[in-house]
């Protein structure tokens, strides 16, 4: 039974391609690509040893983005949350620039960087920032106030505080909250390779469609963006699955 | 004054806990609000002492600043003599729910208050006080797979741990179901009398503080002041059918204000 649980996703999606597959075979002539074709694209795209090194540029750029809004975020937002006046102070300015998309940075993340790799990593960076900011803060307020007090009974230091009370405490919500910025950051440097670099599963999906509508490769493209962007999450639940944060799913 | 100096131990020893003039009052809405009033209290060494009152009437407050989490608006506190100013690991408050850290084990949350221990001796202590509140089997497990007894008993096992003058329990039992909340009393007394340590208890159950205390303070309703101070004379165990036991009880709950009848 358990077997059949396991392969129900499999045979979904298997029955997608092939009702896809038939569809595209009941009207010959039309632009859209079958999955057959999609497939014939990928494997071009390896043939050339295009589609690792647009995978490795996109996830570099990623990577970078997200772990310096990360390493600025994180610490900043937990100690707003706690000095509440530095964040009454500091919440207008994150609400005014919050609802900037970033694409909206491009013609700037352009003038400031340049075309490469810089200019997709600062926008993947504003994209990240703020929402991991919010997290952070949020994370601090939901701290039960027992736990606070039980900590300060106990006599801890500042440092100690810190990192037996207060990191644990916030930990299950930056982990919900660094998952879902992770889909952000996989979502804008795609938007962000089709502007403003000349690499990346972005800048092949715009440049397959320019250099002659090679409609295989730009949904070969999409594909492989949603497949990394399925394994990126899985990743990042395996973190919540680790030992040490056990508890967390089974808090109560 | 209410306040009635009974020495049950029959020693002249000086108080463990003294509470002198404690004040306390809230701004709200720009308006003062006296909370405590002009309370004066000693607790002996070794003493079980319950605090009662009607509901929202400071009782939590009263704790909370005897504990030294909240400061008070005039008077003081006193433990051993020594002016309480903040929290301090040597007295503890218990929590009613939600105390005890769910990143931890049963033995990470009985030894968190033991990091400055040598290794061997945190190991025995832990060991101790995993034995002494029944959790024998549940070392490494965390607190979500432990019921509510078991929580708030870890939680006591924590607090007991760093070997603290006064224990502060805040309404311990009161998430725990009726059955439960009978074992745990059972299980604190249990507890108590084998570690002798200064207990305050809030709680707004009459039957608990008649079953767990040496004396019962009453609060009168806000500002609150002590109404009465019941000395329970009975041993341990108690029998709860008996007519004493019904007596005392039946003079709680006069003093709160509350019919003999429903």
């Amino acid at each position: 039974m358990k077997y059949f649980e396991r392969l129900r996703p499999v045979l979904l999606v298997a029955a997608l391609f092939a009702i896809w597959e038939i569809a595209i075979d009941l009207h010959p002539g039309y632009i859209l690509p079958g999955p057959i074709a999609v497939a014939g694209g990928i494997l071009d795209l390896l043939r050339h040893g295009l589609l690792l090194k647009y995978i490795v540029a996109s996830l570099f750029r990623v990577t970078w983005g997200f772990a310096l809004a990360a390493f600025l975020a994180i610490p900043l937002g937990l100690a707003l949350g706690w000095y509440r006046r530095g964040e009454m102070a500091i919440n207008p300015l994150v609400q005014f620039f919050r609802p900037i998309s970033p694409l909206a940075w491009i013609p700037i993340a352009i003038l400031w960087f340049g075309v490469g790799d810089l200019a997709a990593i600062f926008l993947i960076f504003v994209g990240c920032f703020f929402p991991l900011l919010l997290t952070a803060m949020n994370a601090v307020h939901n701290i039960p106030v027992v736990y606070i007090d039980a900590g300060r009974n106990f006599g801890l230091s500042p440092s100690a505080f810190v990192t037996r009370i207060l990191y644990p405490a916030v930990i299950p919500q930056l982990i919900v909250g660094l998952r879902i910025t992770l889909g952000v950051a996989w979502l804008v440097v795609v938007a962000a390779e089709m502007i403003s670099v000349n690499s990346g599963l972005g800048f092949l999906i715009v440049d397959a469609r320019n250099a002659g509508n090679r409609y295989d490769l730009v949904v070969a493209g999409m594909v492989i963006i949603g497949v990394i962007g399925l394994l990126l999450d899985l990743g990042m639940r395996s973190l919540e699955q680790m030992k040490s944060f056990r508890w967390i799913n089974s808090e109560g | 004054m209410a306040q009635t100096e009974v020495d049950i131990h029959g020693t002249q020893s000086a108080p463990k806990l003294s509470a002198e003039h404690l004040g306390m009052a809230y701004e709200r809405d720009g308006q003062s609000m006296q909370v405590l009033e002009g309370i004066n209290l000693d607790v002996a060494d070794g003493e079980f002492v319950c605090l009662v009152g009607p509901s929202g009437c400071g009782k939590s407050t009263m704790l909370n600043a005897m504990a030294g989490f909240l400061s008070l608006t005039s008077g003081s506190v006193r433990i051993d003599g020594e002016v309480v100013t903040g929290p301090d690991p040597r007295r503890i408050l218990v929590f009613q729910e939600r105390g005890v850290f769910p990143w931890l084990t049963v033995e990470g949350n009985i030894g968190f208050g033991l990091s400055k221990l040598p290794r061997a001796e945190r190991q025995q202590r832990i060991a101790h006080y995993v034995k002494t509140v029944r959790l024998e089997g549940f070392e490494n497990s965390y607190p979500s797979d432990l019921s509510g007894g078991m929580k708030q008993r870890l939680q006591v096992a924590r607090a007991l741990a760093v070997n603290p003058d006064v224990l502060f329990l805040d309404e311990p039992f009161g998430a725990l179901d009726s059955i439960t909340r009978v074992i745990m009393r059972g299980e604190l007394l249990r507890i108590w009398q084998s570690e002798r340590r200064t207990i305050f208890f809030v709680t707004h159950d009459i039957d608990e503080a008649v079953q767990l205390a040496d004396r019962v303070v009453v609060l009168s309703s806000r500002p609150s002041q002590i109404k009465q101070v019941l000395t329970i004379d009975m041993a341990h165990p108690r029998n709860i059918s008996s007519t004493r036991y019904l007596e005392l009880r039946d003079e709680l709950l006069k003093q709160i204000g509350l019919a003999y009848e429903i």
